[in-house]
């Protein structure tokens, strides 16, 4: 079963190939059906696949086959191949089912729409495209894929194009990823001139014996492999996109963050962790910029207004603690907590999605929402156990499972690092706050809007779905103080290593004290946002406060900064050179050749006489050089 | 018999050349520059006698049928082509004939 891994991304494929050709004449009915069993057959078969391979692993704990070779240019002999172990089986996992689910939900959610086909059409391209990036067993391949989910993105952000709003946040989105693909870019040049080869197992092999640790080439590489991975993963300072990104469909925000797109950063050096193991540097400055960029997103998911733009916020810094993972070498608590955020924050996404379709014309703020909890039971059940996950409620939730491993992890590898600790564990009670702000806001207090429509199973059954994986999603690793199950870091084990771990009396300390983080995070959500006092009404509205939130709400001000620092002086620039000054060499070539032409012109003047005098005077000179010399 | 060096009797078909030259270059009317053409060649034809008695070869003597023989090849479909000018633009001025011009 294995050898058919190609059918995983080639099915989802297949049913976009079929959507687009058929553009737009097939029945909506048959448009969800080729737009939701391509991707549910590759979940089964990848369900299979993983099966297998828990059971009989292939030699090595990894299987790679070679499709195709791609082109043969002398040295350079990229293939097309497959590479699977346990990281891109677990990856593969979680994308085509998360992405299963949130196809099934969308064959509701976007019922009606004009672009229906053409919504699973992009879709199912995107799914495939992730897959691809996941099983590629050769950069180039991958970073095929990695352009797929860039272009993929861009379609599905600018979904609704007759909105021209929409249309700047799909460029937007395109044009900030592509400065970190640029990177990523130059990167794979780099490898390829030192290394000889893009084959990624060979690779890493290589540049374990032929670069030092610690070495300035592989810190090179590794910096512009991150460039990328901070475009696609929306870190600082490359995260003002996904925020603006909320400008398309529900279910591809949900896609977007859950599944595909955003992780692909966390993949990328989750793949690479050979060569930044050997780049200290770029290791720390990894983890820097996930402590920054949580902290930085999570202040700004707190002033939100927007239900997504609390959730896109929320990714931004949630990510952030995959790469603060990566950065402290946790590489397994990264990749177990991409997948309980890809379980809760897919779940969140819809959950928000199944309230907005529900209100007149679709509301989106939550200050005008409010006492929903009773009129949609369905929505706040699993935006409840979304959040709690997000909130990271100890115990029963998965995201408490993930975040305490990364911040145990995080604690234990010394050094600066109390720092960066710090940072994860005041996110992860501003976290708690600000999701929580969000789920009293908008299911408790009186209602504001009228409720209509109703649910059908298609968007039910997802969110039950999702709501269970969130929670028992956590459960295959466990700290020691609590069951000590480790089946998730046993099965990583052979990709990353055995994990260090806390020592067992600072690990349990550290639980009990990060459980108390989160919920006294939830706590002060409830003091504030369901039992509002007048003095803190009153302290929001004290001029300072005002200003900061408007500061938080702008996203810590990055738009503007990139507005006058990049957009502006970037547009002056082109306007002066609207002519195009390297063009005015070619033109003046042009223009000196035309010149020329137009004075010979002046000899053709058709009269047989004067043709007739220039052939008898070429004669004499000639005859005159001849002679004379 | 007395010979007449040979610089001097050259003198007679240059003249001749350089007669046809001008012609050639200074009528505008079709039929004389024809003939200013035939009597280039036959300076050139005099040219090839001349050196064929100085030299006592027949070549020269032969070099001149040949250039007869083009002359007349040459003044029939020269003077066809003038007949057809003449139709098409009712003048023999060569200088009316520019319509290839750049």
């Amino acid at each position: 079963m294995i050898h058919d891994l190609w059918l995983v991304p080639a099915f989802p494929l297949l049913g976009a190939a079929i959507l687009m050709i058929s553009a737009g004449r097939l029945p909506s009915r048959a448009v969800a059906l080729v737009g939701v069993v391509p991707v549910a057959v590759s979940a089964i078969v990848s369900a299979i696949i993983g099966i297998g391979f828990m059971a009989a692993p292939p030699s090595g704990h990894a299987f790679t086959e070679i499709l195709w070779r791609w082109i043969a240019i002398g040295g350079f002999r990229p293939a097309v191949g497959l590479y699977l172990d346990p990281l891109s089986l677990v990856m593969m996992l979680v994308v085509t089912i998360v992405g299963f689910l949130i196809l099934l939900y969308s064959t509701e959610f976007m019922a009606g729409d004009e672009g229906y086909s053409r919504f699973f059409a992009y879709m199912n391209l995107f799914v495939s495209a992730m897959l691809v990036l996941l099983l590629a067993s050769n950069l180039l391949f991958l970073y095929v894929g990695w352009e797929g989910v860039g272009l993929c993105s861009y379609l599905l952000i600018g979904f609704w194009y007759q909105d021209a709003a929409n249309g700047l946040a799909a460029r937007k989105a395109f044009i900030v990823t592509r400065i970190g693909d640029t990177g990523l870019m130059i990167g794979l040049f780099v490898l390829f001139t030192h290394l000889g080869t893009l084959d990624i197992q060979p690779l890493l092999h290589r540049a374990a014996s032929v670069w030092p640790h610690g070495s300035a080439i592989a810190s090179l590489a590794t910096a512009l492999l991150l460039i990328g991975a901070l475009g696609k993963s929306a870190q600082i300072p490359l995260q003002t996109w996904l925020p603006d990104a909320m400008a398309g469909p529900t279910p591809v925000s949900a896609l977007i963050h859950a599944a595909t797109m955003v992780t692909a950063g966390v993949y990328l050096i989750a793949r690479m962790h050979g060569l930044y193991m050997l780049a200290p540097a770029i290791q720390m400055t990894v983890a820097a910029i996930g402590a920054a960029t949580l902290f930085v997103a999570a202040f700004a998911a707190l002033n939100q207004h927007d239900i997504k733009r609390i959730l896109a916020y929320s990714t931004v810094s949630q990510i952030g603690y995959m790469f603060l993972a990566l950065g402290v070498g946790a590489w397994t608590a990264a990749i177990f907590h991409f997948m309980a955020h890809a379980f809760f924050k897919a779940l969140l996404f819809l959950a928000a999605g199944a309230i907005t379709m529900r209100l007149e014309h679709h509301e989106h703020d939550i200050f005008r929402m409010g006492g929903l909890a009773k009129k949609l039971p369905v929505a706040f059940w699993s935006f409840l156990i979304g959040s709690a996950s997000l909130a990271a409620l100890p115990l029963v939730t998965a995201g408490f499972y993930s975040k305490e491993m990364i911040l145990s992890e995080t604690w234990a590898h010394g050094g600066a690092v109390p720092i960066l600790w710090a940072a994860g564990l005041v996110t992860a009670f501003v976290t708690a706050l600000y999701i929580f702000r969000a789920v009293f806001i908008v299911f408790f207090g009186e209602a504001k809007t009228p409720i209509v429509g109703r649910y059908g199973i298609r968007i039910v059954l997802p969110l039950a779905v999702l709501s269970v994986l969130a929670v028992i999603g956590g459960f295959v690793e466990t700290p020691n103080g609590l069951g000590g199950v480790t089946i998730f870091s046993r099965f990583m084990g052979s990709v990353f290593g055995p994990a260090p771990l806390a020592a067992g009396a600072t690990e349990t300390a550290l639980l009990v004290f990060a459980s108390l983080v989160s919920l006294s995070g939830v706590g002060l959500a409830w003091l504030l946002y369901m039992r509002p006092a007048p003095r803190f009404a009153a302290w929001t509205q004290t001029p300072s406060v005002v200003a900061w939130r408007a500061f938080f709400l702008s996203g810590w001000g990055f738009d503007v900064v990139y507005d006058r620092l990049v957009v502006r002086p970037f547009l002056y620039v082109v306007r002066i050179n609207r002519h195009d000054a390297i063009d005015d060499v070619y033109t003046g070539i042009a223009e000196a050749s035309r010149g020329l032409h137009r004075l010979l012109k002046l000899t053709q003047t058709g009269r047989i006489r004067w043709y007739a005098g220039w052939l008898a005077a070429g004669s004499i000179l000639t005859i005159a050089v001849a002679v004379i010399r | 018999m007395t010979t007449i060096p040979l610089d001097h009797v050259l003198i007679l078909p240059v003249l001749l050349f350089a007669l046809g030259v001008i012609g050639v270059l200074v009528r505008r009317n079709l039929v004389f520059i024809l003939m200013s053409i035939e009597i280039m060649l036959n300076a050139a034809g005099l040219m090839f006698i001349i050196a064929g008695a100085r030299w006592g070869q027949p070549d020269g003597q032969v070099m001149f049928l040949l250039v007869l023989t083009l002359a007349a090849a040459e003044v029939s479909v020269g003077l066809a082509l003038i007949i057809r000018i003449r139709h098409r633009l009712t003048t023999l001025d060569s200088d009316a004939a520019d319509l290839l011009q750049g």
